[in-house]
């Protein structure tokens, strides 16, 4: 790492007036941090906002919670209020890097981690959003990790979250500060499809903080949840392909709403309102969880050695829908008759 | 890319290197230290402080070799810079036994036979006294996962695993880790579904 500017935050007013491209914010720093090492980010200076009084985690008035910005995965993970009514969320954080780096990580780095694409951290290779107008080496290379929904010509990367997963299922709002003013920004509209400016991840600008996350009241949910994570180890590894799904399941036996994301497929988690209205009112079961994976699934786009991805994604959506129909499954670990 | 802009920058190279001021409590002693801002606390602790206890395995955060607790907290001291961690209470390898007493776990290593070569066996200790103070693991299958973030290329994972759960049973006072016996799903994992 090269020679660095450091200044700690003491209050968000300061932290608001320092940020700039030049000067990055850093909390846990477990993805930042290392892409410094590797010289793939370069920020001449960091600003340490660990001291703002952005970490809480508390009920909001609309009902819902409010995540703070720098509470760290592992306490949001665990807090009781988060899993008592979020469990989806619970379980996709823990199911998520590794028990030292939820300790670390921070919700609003979470949003802002960098994709994990191989070409991305190979300075070797040619890769859009690393030196803008490169080239991206991905496409026809090793690309089980990469996009085959939303991609472009100038990207396949993906969002590398687990619990960004659960978070666009729940539909939080992402809140953010700049010395300009506040904003809100729905959690579809915060991650970027590539398109020809892959370097671009999100639509926060430079100058902005995330600040808190908002989840909005969601107990229709909890009693049929799961987030599942296919990957090439049991633990700790990213995900190949992952699923967040939510089902309301009326007296009647009938759904009547899901929520539906995916991940491990493309540069944001990938939703489609259109994939979960084919499951509103229909009768849990494989024929409605197989025609909505076919919808969510619609337009993939294979690319080199990832012909796998969409029949396993598809397969991926009906085991997730299968599993939130019986219960919820938080993954901390308990039998499901304790998790019920 | 700014890297070597940065590296040819003489005007940069030819400046002090910016250094801060950090107060740290480490294995019970207190330190105030002058650091050059972009030092991790790894090399802090490995370089600076001559505490080699903590092993450099990757440096990336994928190993868990460098696990150290920080305010009771296992942490990658790899992924985070000291001047980041200034009032912390850390706690390493070097910490964790009572003058010539060894810690439970350290014990129950030796007792277990949870290791070969050694180098991990630092973080693993730490990760295992952070699991057991975050108190989320009470069976075989929770210990397994939540000593995940922690690479043994030896392979004494099962061994391993004992060691923790006797340790987590002694400070339990209950058959904690034998309840895999009541039957139930095995072999759980996070974002599976139980079988």
């Amino acid at each position: 790492m090269i020679p660095l500017a450091f200044q700690r935050a003491e209050a968000v007013e300061q932290a608001l007036a320092a940020l700039s491209p030049a000067c990055r914010p850093v909390a846990g720093g477990t993805n930042l941090l290392d892409l410094m090492k590797l010289q793939i980010m370069q920020p001449p200076a960091l600003l340490d906002i660990n001291r703002l009084p952005l970490d809480a985690i508390e009920v909001a008035d609309d009902g819902g919670l409010r995540l703070g910005a720098t509470a760290r995965n592992a306490d949001t993970a665990y807090h009781p209020l988060v899993s008592r009514d979020y469990p989806l969320l619970t379980a996709a954080i823990l199911a998520g890097a590794s028990p030292q780096i939820r300790n670390m990580a921070s919700n609003g780095g979470n949003l802002l981690q960098r994709t994990r694409c191989s070409y991305f951290y190979d300075h070797a290779t040619p890769c859009n959003k690393r030196d803008p107008g490169s080239g991206c080496s991905a496409h026809g290379g090793l690309t089980k990790y990469h996009a085959i929904l939303g991609g472009s010509e100038h990207c396949i990367a993906t969002h590398p979250s687990d619990m960004c997963v659960a978070l666009a299922a729940l539909e939080a709002r992402v809140h953010v500060r700049s010395a300009r003013g506040e904003r809100v920004i729905a959690f579809g509209d915060f991650h970027r499809l590539p398109g020809d400016t892959p370097d671009r991840d999100s639509t926060l600008a430079p100058d902005e903080l995330i600040v808190h996350l908002a989840l909005p009241p969601a107990p229709q949910f909890v009693a049929h949840s799961a987030y599942l994570k296919i990957r090439e180890r049991l633990s700790y590894a990213f995900a190949l392909v992952s699923v967040a799904a939510a089902l309301d399941i009326g007296e009647d036996g009938r759904i009547r709403e899901a929520r539906l994301a995916l991940g491990g497929v493309a540069h944001k988690p990938w939703r489609r309102a259109d994939a979960e209205a084919l499951l509103a009112g229909a009768t849990p079961g494989r024929e409605a969880f197989e025609a909505a994976a076919e919808r969510l699934l619609a337009g993939a786009q294979v690319d080199g050695q990832n012909a796998f991805k969409p029949v396993l994604a598809r397969r991926t959506v009906v085991r997730a829908l299968e599993a939130a129909t019986a219960g919820t499954i938080d993954n901390r670990g308990h039998r499901p008759e304790a998790a019920a | 890319m700014s890297a070597s802009h940065a590296l040819h920058d003489d005007a940069a190279l030819l400046r002090p290197p910016p250094t801060l001021q950090v107060h740290l409590r480490i294995n019970g002693q207190a330190h105030t230290l002058e650091v050059e801002t972009w030092t991790s606390l790894l090399d802090l602790l490995r370089e600076r402080l001559l505490l080699t206890g903590t092993k450099k395995g990757c440096d990336h955060g994928q190993c868990g070799a460098c696990t150290v607790l920080v305010d009771g907290r296992r942490i990658n001291s790899c992924l985070t810079l000291a001047v980041m961690q200034d009032g912390a209470d850390i706690v390493t390898v070097e910490g964790l036994a009572d003058g010539e007493r060894l810690h439970p776990l350290q014990q129950a290593f030796i007792d277990h036979d949870a290791f070969q070569c050694g180098y991990c066996t630092p973080g693993q200790l730490c990760s295992a006294q952070g699991l057991i103070n975050e108190g989320q693991a009470h069976d075989r299958d929770q210990v397994r996962e939540l000593m995940s973030g922690n690479i043994c290329r030896c392979g004494a994972y099962p061994q391993i695993t004992d060691a923790v759960l006797s340790v987590l049973r002694q400070d339990a006072g209950s058959p904690a880790g034998q309840d895999d016996d009541r039957g139930g799903p095995r072999h759980w994992t996070p974002g599976t579904v139980p079988a």
